[in-house]
């Protein structure tokens, strides 16, 4: 059994947004020995627009209060997140602590005035990495039982996820790890040229027409490359292509009505998972196309 | 023409990573890279602004709403020939001139991201996304709201049928609250000092 310290994030929170995401994560991580010890108390990491009300001190003191309380519970366990602004969020917060001295030092000024204290060395990771890294590829792959034979699917990295930090020591313009996921669970990663183009973010609730934009060009891109579904391992870009479809329909007149899904919810149903530990009767547009693989 | 660089030391010196904008050699990497570029929402590019803060042209850089269009996609940071961390300059100027009051208070982006957004989050310790969605509707009056509500209605219903979206929009404090507000008010009692605020 791995065990790591977690960051949940506000959107994989009961009845949150990202509830599919977090319900599947669970049962990937049991079928796989890996034990995610959730931060007691957590906070939200301020994600992608945080900078706007929060400056710089306010902002980082959020993840700062994490570590803290991560490293009170679990130790020097390492941080994973699921949620890619959560993962960014605590990368970014751990750099500047680790190299800006002035910034450590007013972070934890207002940590004191909580009670607590961070003095750095927990190694912050994304859920994907340990995937990677730690359970490894030969591993993965050993696990499944029942191969997605004959399903399509975009493989759909988005942004942060993959930028600034990225995964894997894979590259930036065109990350090969969410393909070599899809194809381990049996299924056929298409070609796919809005692999790493951006959703608009956080801007679907300020431009939502711009962001439906993007969003339109993406999911055409993938229908036009013959594709079942889209994978992505971001809360985001799911929540974004999915729920939004009925509205590029209405704007664009187009007529989509393709399933975006989690690579840990295609894994755990490779994995022999039912519909429920999957968390695809937890899906806005059906995931129809699934129900021959259960 | 003759450069007036106050304008460029206040951002080098008060503005997030603003400093990085003296490293900029105007290639236009980044405006090529910008999602939002392509669909004409911006009319500066990341380039041009930072070239605007080095000419003085505080009230055009600070009135601007082309920082608001910044979706963090990190497309500009990671293709940047000079490593310049052009998205956090961005939100800097933005931050800077929400700071400063320049930046239109009704600003899509702007109002959203500090006054929705972010007075979400400092309300409870967490997202809460139902509310967070409530107050975005609502926020133009209660007509728009409920026209803003009955438009994605099918949407909302989904997300609910699918258990990923409260059906009221309330939440509670997290535990340690107290602790957490603490830390909040001197990190802005820090901030606004460095900020040329307080």
């Amino acid at each position: 059994m791995k065990e790591y310290s977690f960051f949940p994030g506000c959107s994989s929170e009961h009845n949150a947004s990202a509830a599919n995401m977090e319900t599947s994560v669970r049962s990937l991580c049991k079928m796989l020995a890996i034990q995610l010890n959730e931060i007691e108390d957590w906070n939200c990491c301020g994600a992608s627009i945080g900078y706007a009300g929060g400056g710089v001190i306010p902002r980082l003191s959020l993840s700062a209060r994490n570590f803290a309380l991560s490293k009170q519970q679990q130790g020097d366990k390492d941080l994973v997140a699921t949620c890619a602004a959560c993962w960014l969020s605590m990368r970014e917060t751990s750099e500047r602590l680790a190299h800006e001295p002035e910034v450590k030092a007013k972070v934890n000024l207002a940590l004191k005035e909580g009670g607590l204290t961070y003095d750095g060395g927990i190694k912050t990771r994304h859920l994907v990495e340990v995937l990677i890294e730690d359970v490894g590829w030969d591993t993965m792959k050993a696990k499944v039982t029942k191969p997605l034979s004959g399903l399509k699917a975009a493989g759909y990295v988005g942004c942060q996820t993959n930028r600034p930090f990225g995964v894997a020591g894979d590259s930036f313009e065109n990350p090969q790890y969410l393909d070599r996921m899809i194809a381990l669970t049996g299924a056929t990663a298409i070609p796919f040229a809005k692999k790493v183009a951006c959703c608009g973010g956080a801007l679907m609730f300020s431009e939502q027409e711009k962001s439906c934009q993007l969003t339109r060009d993406i999911i055409q891109c993938a229908v036009d490359g013959g594709a079942d579904c889209i994978v992505t391992p971001c809360p985001v870009c799911q929540l974004n292509l999915e729920v939004y479809q009925g509205k590029i329909n209405q704007l664009f007149g187009t007529s989509f009505n393709i399933p975006i899904l989690y690579y840990s919810q295609l894994m755990v149903l490779s994995y022999g998972g039912s519909w429920t530990d999957a968390a695809l009767h937890q899906q806005v547009v059906p995931a129809d196309v699934m129900k021959k693989f259960v | 023409m003759t450069y007036d660089l106050t304008f460029a030391k206040e951002v080098y010196k008060n503005s997030e990573e603003g400093h990085w904008i003296k490293m900029c050699m105007q290639c236009g990497v980044c405006a090529g890279s910008c999602p939002l570029g392509f669909l004409g929402a911006w009319k500066y590019s990341p380039r041009q602004i930072f070239q605007m803060v080095r000419a003085g042209l505080r009230d055009e850089v600070l009135t601007s709403s082309d920082m608001w269009m910044c979706t963090s996609c990190y497309n500009c940071i990671v293709r940047c020939p000079r490593n310049l961390p052009i998205t956090h300059i961005i939100h800097g100027l933005a931050r800077y001139a929400s700071v400063q009051g320049k930046a239109d208070p009704k600003q899509p982006t702007h109002q959203f991201a500090k006054d929705i957004f972010w007075e979400n989050i400092v309300a409870t310790g967490r997202v809460g996304e139902a509310a967070l969605t409530m107050k975005l509707y609502f926020k133009d009056g209660i007509g728009e709201g409920i026209k803003q509500g009955l438009e994605m209605k099918d949407s909302a219903l989904g997300m609910l049928k699918a258990k990923r979206l409260k059906p009221l929009p309330f939440r509670g404090k997290i535990k340690g609250y107290p602790g957490f507000k603490a830390m909040l008010n001197k990190a802005f009692e820090l901030e606004n000092k460095k900020e040329g605020k307080a």
